[in-house]
C-alpha cells in the first residue's frame, strides 16, 4: 500500500497545476454563492459553513475524477493489477492521496471563506480537524465511484449523481460542526457531530475497501 | 504485498504452461473469441498469427486473467485464470498494446512504480533502461516519448517481473530495426531460460524463425 | 456466465397478485376515505395516511429486498438476483416518489409548506436520488457482468447509508422544529390501514415479479451462445 501511496503522491505532485485550478474553481464557487444570497454580511456569516462545504463538495468531483484520469489513459491501473498488485492496497493508497488533497483544498478555501463571509474563528485546529474528517467522508466513497465512472461514457454526470446523495450525512455533520466552530457552540453539541462524522468515515472506509476489488473485476 | 506472498502456491511443474479449452469471449453482440483451444508445452515459443480483429489480443488478455472468458476454461502455469487470478498474475507478464504507462511520470519513475508494487529494489531500473536503450531518456516524461520508445519502456517493465510465461502482443509493433533485433534477442533469451513465450505478430517470417509452434486465429477460432 | 432463470412454475402469480392488490386497495381506500371517522385534530387531510403509511412500510420492504438481492448477487453471481435488483430499484423508486408526493400533499394544508424536512421523508428523498443514480448507472454500462456487479455494490453502499442519513437528518432537524409525526393513527383506524398495507404489498410484489421477468428476458436476449462452426467447414 505504501507503494501505491507513493505513486499517487508523485502523480499528484506532477499535476499540481491542476490542484491550483481546482482551488480557483472552489473559490469562484464560494464567490458565486455570495452573489446568490446578496451582500448581507450577517446572513453570509450564518451560512459560511454551508458554502464552504458545498464549494468543497463540488470541487471534489473534479479532484476525484482526475485521480483516475492517469490510470485510464494507458490502462495503467490494469497494468498494476497484473503485476500483481493487491486491489485493496491500491484503493487505500488512492483514497488516502485523495483525502490529503481534499483536506488541503478545504484548508485552502478557509481563508477565502473568512474573507468573503467574515467568518473567522480562533479555533483553527478544530476547524482543520473537521475539514480532515469531512474530506475523509468524501474521499472513501468518492474514490470507489470515481473508479466506476471513469470507465463509463457519461462520467462527468454520473459521479456527482452517485456520490451526492450518499454523502448527505457527512455533509450535514461537517456543515453543522463547522458552523458551531465559527458561530459558537452554546449547547456543546460539537462532540456529537464529530462522532457522527467519525462513524460515517469508519463505516465507509471499511465498506468501500471491502467492495473495491469487485468493482475492478472484468 | 506480504499478504500476497503468504498465499503463494508454487506452479505445477508437470502441467503444460498453457492449456485452454473452448475459450469464448464476447463484447456486446460480437464474439471476439468463439472457440479457442490450445496447449503450449513449457519452455516453448508459440507464434499466434491472424488478421486484425481475429481475436489475438483478446486471447492474450484472457490468458493473462485480465478478461474473464464467457465460456471455456484456461489454465496458465498450472493455475485457473478465473479462480486463481492472483497466482496466474504472479506467473505471467503481459506486453499489451496498452502501454500501462503514466504519461506524467518519467521513464525511470514508471519503472520505480512497478518495482515498488512488485516489492523489488529500485536499483535494477537503470540496468533495465540500458537494456532497452532508453537510459539517455530515463528522466524524460513519457508523454514526450514516441510510440517505439513507449514499447521499449513496456519491455523494460516486463523484465522487472519474473514470469514463467510471457505474453507478447505485437512485440515488433512500432519498433525500428534495432528494436526488432532487441525483441529477437529477448525471445531467444527467454526461451533459453525455459520461459514459455506466446507471441502475437504480423511479422510472420521473423516469428516463425523463433517459434516452436504456430497457430492462426481467424474470427475468434483456431485455423489449420 | 451463469444462466438467467425465469420463474416457470407459477407464471400467473404476478397477475393474481396485481388483481388482488388493486381490489384491496380500492376497498381499503374507500373505507379510509368515506367510512372511517374523521380524525380529531387534523381533519380530512389525515385520510391520506391510509395510503401514506402502507406505502412507507412497503417502500422499506422494497429497500430491504434490493439490498438482499445485491448481496445475493455478489455471493452467487446468479443473474436472477440482478434482475430482481433492477426490479426492486425501479419499484422502490416509484414508491419513494409516491411517498414524497403524499408527504407534500399532507404537508401543504397542515404546515403551509410543501416540504417540512421531516427526517423520515427527507431520508426517502435522499434514497430516491441515490436509487435513480444507480438506475442511471445501469443504462450507461453495456457489459452485463460489470453492470450487475457495479449496481450491487452501489446498492449496498446506498442501503447502508439509509439509517445514517435518517439519524443525521433527525439530529439536524431537531434543533429547529417541533417533531409532530404525521404518522400517528389511532386504533380505530387500523383496519383500513392494514387492508391497504396488504394491498400495496401485493401490488408491489406483483410489479417486482413482472419487472424482474422483463429484466431477465432482456438479459437473455443480450447474451447469446457463441456461433457454432459453420456446417461443412473443417475446424
Amino acid at each position: 500500500m505504501i507503494a501505491a501511496l507513493r505513486k499517487e503522491l508523485l502523480l499528484q505532485w506532477r499535476s499540481r497545476a491542476q490542484f491550483f485550478s481546482v482551488f480557483i474553481f472552489g473559490a469562484t464557487a464560494l464567490l458565486l454563492f455570495s452573489f446568490g444570497v446578496g451582500p448581507n454580511s450577517e446572513v453570509l456569516r450564518q451560512f459560511s459553513a454551508g458554502f464552504l462545504w458545498l464549494g468543497l463538495l463540488l470541487s471534489s468531483t473534479l479532484t476525484l475524477a482526475e485521480s483516475f484520469h492517469a490510470e485510464m489513459e494507458n490502462r495503467a491501473l490494469e497494468g498494476l493489477l497484473i503485476l500483481p498488485a493487491d486491489p485493496r492496497a491500491l484503493y487505500y493508497g488512492k483514497t488516502l492521496a485523495n483525502w490529503i488533497q481534499l483536506t488541503l483544498l478545504g484548508s485552502a478555501l478557509v481563508p477565502v471563506m473568512v474573507i468573503l463571509y467574515d467568518a473567522g474563528t480562533t479555533r483553527l485546529l478544530s476547524l482543520l480537524a473537521i475539514i480532515a474528517l469531512g474530506s475523509a467522508g468524501l474521499a472513501a466513497p468518492g474514490t470507489l465511484y470515481a473508479a466506476m465512472t471513469s470507465q463509463v461514457r457519461a462520467k462527468q454526470t454520473l459521479l456527482p449523481l452517485l456520490l451526492f446523495p450518499l454523502i448527505v450525512p457527512a455533509l450535514l455533520a461537517s456543515v453543522k460542526a463547522t458552523s458551531l466552530v465559527i458561530l459558537g457552540d452554546p449547547m456543546q453539541t460539537l462532540r456529537s457531530w464529530i462522532s457522527l462524522l467519525a462513524a460515517f468515515d469508519a463505516i465507509y472506509w471499511s465498506l468501500c475497501g471491502l467492495l473495491y476489488p469487485r468493482v475492478l473485476e472484468d | 504485498m506480504i499478504s500476497a506472498l503468504d498465499r503463494y502456491h508454487p506452479p505445477n511443474m508437470s502441467e503444460p504452461a498453457i492449456q485452454a479449452d473452448h475459450l469464448a469471449r464476447r463484447f456486446g453482440r460480437r464474439w471476439a473469441l468463439a472457440d479457442v483451444s490450445l496447449v503450449v508445452p513449457r519452455g516453448t515459443v508459440l507464434m499466434v498469427a491472424g488478421h486484425n480483429g481475429s481475436g489475438k489480443s483478446t486471447l492474450f488478455r484472457v490468458l493473462a486473467s485480465v478478461l474473464r472468458p464467457d465460456h471455456g476454461v484456461a489454465r496458465v502455469a498450472g493455475f485457473d485464470v478465473v479462480t486463481q487470478r492472483a497466482d496466474v498474475r504472479r506467473e505471467i507478464a503481459l506486453l499489451s498494446h496498452y502501454t500501462y504507462l503514466y504519461e506524467s511520470l518519467t521513464a525511470r519513475e514508471n519503472l520505480h512504480v512497478a518495482a515498488d508494487h512488485l516489492g523489488i529494489k529500485r536499483d535494477i531500473v537503470m540496468s533495465l533502461l540500458d537494456r532497452v536503450a532508453l537510459s539517455s531518456r530515463a528522466d524524460d516524461v513519457v508523454s514526450t516519448f514516441s510510440a517505439g520508445m513507449r514499447k521499449r519502456l513496456s519491455f523494460a517493465r516486463v523484465f522487472l517481473q519474473n514470469p514463467s510465461v510471457v505474453l507478447l502482443d505485437e512485440p515488433y509493433g512500432q519498433l525500428d530495426p534495432e528494436g526488432f533485433a532487441l525483441v529477437d534477442d529477448v525471445v531467444r533469451e527467454l526461451r533459453s531460460k525455459q520461459v514459455t513465450v506466446l507471441m502475437a505478430t504480423h511479422q510472420i517470417e521473423r516469428g516463425a524463425s523463433l517459434a516452436d509452434q504456430q497457430l492462426i486465429l481467424a474470427a475468434g477460432r483456431v485455423q489449420k | 456466465m451463469q444462466t438467467v432463470t425465469d420463474n416457470q412454475r407459477f407464471p400467473r402469480t404476478p397477475y393474481v397478485l396485481l388483481a388482488l392488490g388493486a381490489a384491496l386497495l380500492l376497498f381499503g381506500s374507500w373505507w379510509g376515505l368515506f367510512f372511517a371517522p374523521k380524525e380529531q385534530y387534523m381533519g380530512d387531510v389525515q385520510r391520506i395516511m391510509y395510503v401514506h403509511v402502507p406505502t412507507a412500510w412497503n417502500w422499506m420492504l422494497a429497500v430491504i429486498f434490493a439490498f438482499v438481492s445485491a448481496i445475493a448477487f455478489l455471493f452467487t453471481s446468479n443473474y436472477k438476483w440482478d434482475s430482481r435488483l433492477e426490479a426492486g430499484l425501479e419499484v422502490g423508486s416509484l414508491l419513494a416518489f409516491l411517498l414524497c408526493c403524499q408527504g407534500s400533499i399532507w404537508a401543504k394544508p397542515t404546515w403551509g409548506v410543501w416540504w417540512d424536512w421531516d427526517p423520515r421523508l427527507t431520508s426517502v428523498a435522499v434514497l430516491l436520488m441515490a436509487s435513480l443514480g444507480i438506475i442511471a448507472l445501469r443504462t450507461f454500462v453495456e457489459d452485463p457482468a460489470r453492470r450487475a456487479i457495479w449496481s450491487s455494490v452501489a446498492t449496498i453502499i446506498a442501503s447502508v447509508d439509509l439509517p445514517i442519513v435518517y439519524f443525521s437528518v433527525k439530529w439536524w432537524n431537531s434543533l429547529h422544529q417541533q417533531q409532530s409525526s404525521p404518522n400517528t393513527v389511532s386504533p380505530d383506524f387500523y383496519i383500513p390501514l392494514r387492508v391497504n398495507a396488504f394491498a400495496i404489498l401485493f401490488l408491489m410484489t406483483g410489479f417486482i415479479m413482472l419487472r424482474a421477468r422483463l429484466a431477465s428476458r432482456r438479459l437473455a436476449a443480450e447474451v447469446t451462445a457463441p456461433p457454432l462452426s459453420e456446417a461443412g467447414e473443417m475446424a
